[in-house]
C-alpha cells in the first residue's frame, strides 16, 4: 500500500510540529504547558524518524529508536509531573519561573 | 486521477488536524485544551505512522500515548483543579518573545534548508518487504539487536514510577501526621463499632 506521498512533506511536517513545540516551551510560563510542548517535540522526532526510515525498510532502526523514545518519554512524563505536583505542595504555583529554590 | 487519492486526503487532512493539535497544545490557555490538542496531535501520528508502514508503533502510539500519558496529564490537570490555570503574566514578556521567535525563526530557516536539499535529491521510497513494520519482524529485530537496550528500559521505567511516587508522596508535615492518627483512630472507632452491631 503504498500512497505516493512524497518523504520530505513528512520531514516538514515534522519541522512544523518542532517549531510549534519549541516556540511553546519557550514563551508558556506554565509548567504543564513546558510538559505538552516536550511531548510535542518528542512526537515530531518519532514521525521524522519513522519516516526516514522508509527509505531503507531492511531493517527497523528507526521503529526501535522511537520505540524507545516512547519508553523514556512514559518516564519522563512520569516523573515530570510527580514533580509539578511536589511543586504545587510546595508553593502553591505551577508557574516556571516561581520554582527558585535553587537559587543564589 | 490516481488510485492513491482517497489515502492522500486522508494523510493531508491527518497533517492539517496535528497541526491544528499541536498549536492547541502550545498555545491554549485551558490545560485541559491543552492536553485534548495533544490528544488530536497524537491520533493524527498515529494516522501517520500507519501510512508510513509502521503498525506496530501506530499501536503503541495510541497505546502509550493516548492510553497513558493524556490520561496523566488530565489526571493531574484535575487534581491541581483551578490553580492549573496560570494568570496572564506581562513579566519577561520581552524575553521569552525573543527566545521564542528565535527558535521560530531558525526552525523556518532549517525547514527551507531541508526543503532545498531534498526537492535537489529527492528521497526515494523503497518498496517495503510484506512484513516490514509488523509486530513480528520489529520484534525480531529489536531482540537480536537492541536486547540490552530493551532491558535497560525496563529498568528506567521501574525506576521512574518508584522516583515519581517518592517524589510526588513528598514530606509528611506534622498535620499530615495528626490528620492520619485521627483517620485511623476514627476508622478505628468505626471497625469497632460495626464488631459491636
Amino acid at each position: 500500500m503504498g500512497t505516493d506521498i512524497p518523504l520530505f512533506h513528512y520531514v516538514v511536517l515534522s519541522g512544523i510540529l518542532f517549531a510549534i513545540g519549541g516556540i511553546g516551551f519557550m514563551v508558556r510560563r506554565n509548567v504543564l504547558f513546558s510538559l505538552l510542548s516536550i511531548e510535542i517535540l518528542l512526537n515530531a522526532v518519532n514521525l521524522s524518524l519513522v519516516a526516514f526510515n522508509r527509505l531503507r525498510p531492511q531493517n527497523h532502526t528507526g521503529h526501535i529508536l522511537t520505540f524507545f523514545v516512547i519508553a523514556a518519554e512514559a518516564a519522563e512524563v512520569a516523573v515530570g509531573l510527580a514533580i509539578v505536583i511536589s511543586l504545587y505542595r510546595l508553593k502553591r504555583t505551577v508557574r516556571v519561573d516561581e520554582a527558585d529554590l535553587l537559587r543564589n | 486521477m490516481n488510485q492513491h487519492l482517497p489515502a492522500q486526503i486522508f494523510m493531508y487532512t491527518a497533517a492539517a488536524f496535528a497541526v491544528f493539535g499541536a498549536l492547541g497544545a502550545a498555545f491554549s490557555k485551558n490545560p485541559i485544551r491543552g492536553a485534548m490538542g495533544l490528544l488530536v496531535l497524537i491520533l493524527s501520528i498515529a494516522v501517520m505512522f500507519l501510512s508510513l508502514h509502521a503498525e506496530f508503533l501506530a499501536f503503541i502510539q495510541l497505546i502509550v500515548y493516548a492510553g497513558a500519558i493524556v490520561v496523566l496529564f488530565l489526571f493531574v490537570i484535575m487534581l491541581l483543579g483551578p490553580s492549573a490555570t496560570s494568570p496572564a503574566d506581562k513579566r519577561g514578556l520581552l524575553v521569552r518573545a525573543f527566545g521564542g521567535s528565535l527558535f521560530g525563526l531558525s526552525a523556518i530557516g532549517l525547514i527551507a534548508l531541508c526543503v532545498n536539499s531534498l526537492l535537489k535529491t529527492p528521497l526515494e521510497v523503497v518498496p517495503a518487504t510484506e512484513d516490514f513494520g509488523h509486530v513480528n519482524a520489529f520484534g525480531a529485530e529489536l531482540f537480536a539487536r537492541a536486547v540490552v537496550p530493551f532491558e535497560l528500559s525496563s529498568a528506567l521505567l521501574m525506576v521512574a514510577v518508584v522516583g515519581a511516587i517518592a517524589v510526588a508522596r513528598g514530606r509528611h508535615t506534622d498535620d499530615d501526621a495528626q490528620g492520619n492518627a485521627v483517620a485511623r483512630q476514627s476508622s478505628a472507632t468505626s471497625v469497632a463499632a460495626t464488631k459491636e452491631s
